[in-house]
């Protein structure tokens, strides 16, 4: 860990003030990723703005009968949260699904959409990461990928995005509110937020400098059996090798989101349209285009099977 | 004292204290969080300073330039170590590559320089700016690529052979010829390796975590060339070790370099991401067992043979130990080559031979039963041995294998197992049960123990044994408290000192029974001054309640200690009795699992243990150790693997996030039973080791439960979903 400075915020947008006027400033909220990160020389931060004493704790209903979670409420609490439990089931899910209860106590709604990846190479600073050190070559490739993406990937970086919570939100439309350095606000569709590697896999998402998270929106219940399937390697605390979030409704349409396949929570909207066809044919639509390795191929298989179990289990709750 | 009669009645067949249930003694401590572990050690070193150690980030080859200047210029920063600046360094006879690597590297993660600095924040950021440029060497990283190199390991026995397996082989009416793979493992223990180190002239003190006290502080003296009586090790609470703290590691080397350089003591805990590449592991192997059987089940051919790998003069993973007396048959043969491999060395870890190859050999137990047509627990129940069947004349000391498996069949409802796999489903969930045989061998190590019966009454035993969770301090107390007729808390167990007599330290199984051993010689002798002071005859005065009675005559104890303390100090040796008998431990694994029938995912519903291994001097701390062997096994089995970059030669998955291990969440019910006997050839005390019993054997168990439940016979360790996913039913 390098020596840093730090300051704690008196507003979110002086925060995104502060953090746009000092450099190489990072927010600090949970800390559950960050300062793993920090300790290992991964994350490099010069100056941390402290943003946990702000008002952003709130989770409140939104005028068009949706609901607005403030970017502090910890994954805990928004987990246990009666309105989410009733209307949001799949996010609760998603949230319980992740991390363990003492990860949970801390990490925050905003801190768990922008966690980094698991990448053992990301997380050896002695191996080639394009996503670390921009340029220096990804030893995934051609190492050790079983966790890695089989979709939406480049030659630059394999990585995964390892949230639950977020897979559960891009089923549920949700909207990432910010707060620019210069006062104005953004509101971006979580399909937006989070970006593909490219040739610049160590950027994550379209946040600008100093852009803060202040909130994340869901769109009014959309109701139907909500369901949040992940597949690990052991019963707890552990990553997904792939997760399904899953929304089906009594006429058998529905939306389905996967987790551990790819650098963002992957959605296809097209193959919503096929859920009434079988698992085979969403999940057909949803890897289009896929890109295995020796080590991650069977998540392909994974995939089909997994859906193919929670839209049984959907069905069965319908019957 | 020398055991080399079997053992007839002696204090401690009284069976008052030892043989019950008792609670830790340090069990307090440890749950108050104010047992002092090595790191801890501010009250013995209050102003020491901190050492971070750098890794070498290529797996072989060699340091062209290290520039330390920057890290010397760091904000508090007091000394910085390499091999430039070491001075000359030897090698410990227990360790394969050097503790500090330069010029030349020899695995990743070799230690290459400590910075040393005022506090721990300070020497992490200034590790970060040493410069190291290294020119990297080809190297050898993929057992079985390197499988063909292999060659005859020139210690141990690499090579076993009784009659004629070839030919009795191809006779067999049933064969059975399979390969089986296990991973490199790591010991994963909560505590890391750790150390205060702190100089007193030309001598040096270690507060530190080591399993083998007096090994450890040879390899300290010989590796900084000083002579051994400088060298004080001190390893009283020990986090976990599983073998992975026998030997002396980079974090007490370089605790003494850091210390001499900075002229203050220094702290040093290997940071988690060395753990996996700077320490040892449990090498993976290549197993190839053929089996051949009549047609009723009895084997007449069993062949065992193991591939590893290891650092230039490591050794082999022993795993066809076991395979060499576990069942009868006529003809056998077992095997052991070894490759040159530059990745991190090899050792010991919990069970080291038979955990693997019980891995393997118990697979195959389970498909050769299957083959013949019988049930593997009564395929293992016919091919019993109650004699060494390499040597007939040489029987086991004791050997209830056969009761084993019939109490845990018994218990755990095997007769509910469906003899055909894949055929039991509940809901989402395949069903399978599954059935290993436990053996580990028992091996006896001389130790000694002092004892001081105090005028206040207090009895002091004190031993340079280690506790690494087992519960040493508990069965030492109990032996003690047994032989003087001493209720428990009038005991104080002292531990991990190298100033106090040299045990048989934590390893190999050996440890309980070993060092209680010691301290029971230690209190003979003991009892023998004391008799001696009160003018009774030793040999038939009883030891009870606190008092001697002799002569119809009951005198308290501490009449003997009105005028002073009394000392004695002896040993345990051990003659010819465990080549005369064969000594091993015994046990049956059940186990029952659920397998998601659509995405493969392995959960444990019960896990049953029964074992036959000598006198239980605790039944409380003995079942700990079997439950967290265990545990262990479900890990080896399920997940447990590090994972070799085959490019670049290290394991990558090298933290506690990549590395699984059993979380609560995968062992919801384990069940213990010990059978009740005792082994008058192991030593006075009757016992035998338990704490590795307990992971032989597991993993096959939890394979061959999946197997029963999918009908996917998977071969290669860990048994993850991936390996079977695309052989299950459609959904």
């Amino acid at each position: 860990m390098r020596p840093f400075t730090y300051e704690r915020a008196e507003s979110p947008q002086a925060a995104a003030a502060a953090a746009a006027k000092t450099p190489n400033a990072r927010f600090i909220a949970g800390g559950t990723n960050l300062l793993d990160l920090m300790k290992i020389d991964i994350e490099q931060p010069a100056h941390l703005i402290d943003v946990n004493g702000l008002d952003l704790a709130r989770i409140e209903g939104t005028d068009d009968g949706g609901v607005r979670i403030g970017a502090l409420v910890r994954n805990t609490d928004l987990a246990a949260d009666a309105r989410i439990r009733r209307d949001y089931p799949l996010l609760s899910r998603a949230l319980l699904a992740g991390a363990s209860g003492q990860l949970r106590n801390k990490a925050t709604t905003a801190g768990n959409l922008l966690q980094r990846t698991r990448c053992p190479y990301f997380y050896d600073t002695n191996q080639a990461c394009n996503k670390r050190l921009p340029g220096s070559g990804c030893a995934a490739l051609g190492g050790f990928s079983r966790s890695h993406a089989v979709v939406g990937g480049s030659k630059a970086c394999i990585a995964v995005h390892p949230s639950d919570m977020a897979v559960a939100m891009r089923a549920l439309d949700a909207t990432v509110e910010t707060v620019k350095p210069d006062g104005s606000v953004r509101r971006i569709p979580i399909a937006d937020f989070h970006t593909l590697p490219g040739n610049t896999p160590h950027i994550e998402n379209v946040l600008t400098k100093g852009e803060l998270i202040t909130a994340v929106t869901l769109p009014k219940p959309i109701g139907g059996h909500q369901l949040y399937h992940k597949v690990r390697d052991r019963a707890s605390y552990a990553f997904a090798l792939v997760s399904v979030a899953l929304v089906v409704q009594a006429n058998g349409s529905g939306r389905v989101a996967l987790g551990g396949v790819a650098h963002k929570p992957w959605r296809v909207e097209a193959a919503d349209a096929e859920l009434p066809k079988g698992a085979k044919a969403v999940a057909a639509r949803l890897l289009a285009g896929a890109q295995t390795t020796d080590d991650n191929a069977f998540k392909l298989t994974l995939v089909e099977r997994t859906l193919a179990a929670t839209l049984a289990e959907a069905k069965e709750r319908t019957a | 004292m020398k055991f080399d009669t079997p053992a007839t009645t002696n204090p401690i067949d009284r069976l008052k204290v030892v043989g019950k249930p008792v609670d830790r003694i340090d069990g307090p401590l440890k749950t108050t969080g104010t047992a002092p572990y090595a790191y801890e050690r501010h009250d013995v070193a209050p102003d020491h300073a901190y050492g971070y150690v750098v890794g070498s980030s290529i797996a072989k080859g060699r340091i062209v330039a290290i520039d330390t200047s920057k890290a010397r210029r760091a904000p508090g920063v007091l000394a910085v170590v390499t091999a430039q600046n070491a001075g000359k360094l030897g090698k410990g006879n227990f360790n394969t590559a050097r503790l500090l690597g330069g010029p030349d590297i020899e695995h990743y993660h070799q230690a290459v320089a400590v910075v040393v600095a005022e506090t721990f924040e300070q020497a992490r950021s200034a590790a970060q700016l040493v410069h190291v440029d290294y020119a990297r060497a080809k190297g050898t990283f993929d057992l079985a690529s390197a499988k063909g190199s292999a060659t005859k390991p020139k210690d141990g026995k690499p090579d076993t052979a009784v009659g004629d397996f070839d030919k009795a082989f191809a006779a067999s009416a049933v064969t059975l010829d399979a390969t089986y793979t296990t991973p490199d493992q790591s010991h994963a223990m909560m505590e890391p390796h750790a150390t205060i180190a702190a100089w007193e002239g030309d001598r040096l003190t270690l507060w530190t975590a080591n399993q083998m006290v007096d090994w450890s502080r040879g390899d300290v003296a010989k590796t900084l060339g000083i002579p051994k009586e400088n060298v004080r090790l001190v390893s009283p609470y020990i986090g976990g070790g599983f073998g992975g703290k026998l030997f002396v590691r980079a974090d007490a080397i370089m605790a003494a370099l850091g210390a001499r350089a900075a002229g203050r003591p220094v702290a040093v805990a290997l940071q988690r991401p060395l753990m996996m590449n700077n320490t040892t592991h449990r090498p993976a192997t290549i197993q190839r067992i053929r089996i051949g059987t009549s047609k009723e089940g009895k084997i007449d051919a069993i062949a065992h043979e193991s591939w590893s790998g290891d650092l230039p003069g490591g050794g082999p993973e022993t795993a066809v130990s076991q395979t060499r007396l576990l069942y009868a048959g006529p003809n056998r043969m077992t095997a052991m080559r070894l490759a040159v491999l530059d990745l991190p060395e090899g050792n010991a870890m919990r069970a080291p031979g038979e955990a693997p190859g019980m891995m393997a050999l118990e697979i195959a137990i389970d498909e050769i039963a299957e083959k013949v047509g019988m049930d593997p627990v009564e395929f293992r129940v016919l091919n019993d041995t109650q004699v060494d069947p390499e040597n007939p004349k040489r029987p086991f000391s004791q050997r209830r294998f056969v009761e084993c498996m019939r109490t845990g069949a018994k218990k755990f409802g095997w007769e509910r197992r469906a003899a055909r796999p894949g055929s039991v489903r509940e809901g989402r969930w395949l069903k399978g049960l599954g059935v290993a045989s436990a053996f580990r061998n028992n091996l006896v190590m001389k130790s000694a123990a002092r004892v001081r019966l105090e005028r206040s009454g207090r009895l002091v035993v004190e031993t340079d044994m280690t506790d690494i969770g087992t519960g040493s301090y508990t069965i030492i107390g109990q032996t003690a408290a047994e032989m003087l007729g001493l209720p428990l808390d009038r005991v104080d167990v002292r531990l991990g000192d190298s100033s106090f007599p040299v045990s048989a330290g934590s390893g190999g199984q050996w440890g309980g029974n070993s060092s209680t051993a010691g301290v029971y010689a230690a209190c003979v002798k003991l009892r023998e001054a004391i008799a001696q002071k009160l003018g009774v005859d030793a040999n038939t005065a009883v030891f009870d309640g606190g008092d001697v009675v002799a002569n119809d005559r009951r005198v308290p104890l501490t009449k003997a200690v009105a005028g002073g303390d009394i000392v004695a100090e002896d040993g345990m040796e051990y003659g010819d009795l465990d080549e005369r008998y064969q000594q091993s431990t015994f046990g049956a694994h059940f186990v029952e699992v659920r397998v998601d029938a659509a995405t493969g995912e392995i959960r444990i519903d019960r896990m049953l243990a029964v074992c036959a291994a000598g006198r239980i001097l605790n039944p409380k701390s003995a079942r700990s150790q079997v439950i967290g062997a265990m545990t262990m096994g479900v890990g080896a089995a399920l997940m447990e693997e590090l994972v070799v970059d085959k490019r670049l030669g290290f394991f990558v998955n090298h933290d506690l996030a990549l590395y699984e291990v059993p979380v609560h969440a995968d062992i919801p019910h384990q069940e213990v039973v010990f059978l009740d006997e005792t082994d008058p050839i192991s030593s006075p005390m009757k016992a035998k080791g338990v704490g590795e019993l307990g992971i032989c054997g597991v993993a096959a168990a939890v394979a061959n439960a999946v197997y029963n439940a999918t009908g996917v016979r998977v071969r290669d360790y860990p048994v993850t979903l991936d390996k079977f996913l695309d052989k299950l039913p459609p959904v």
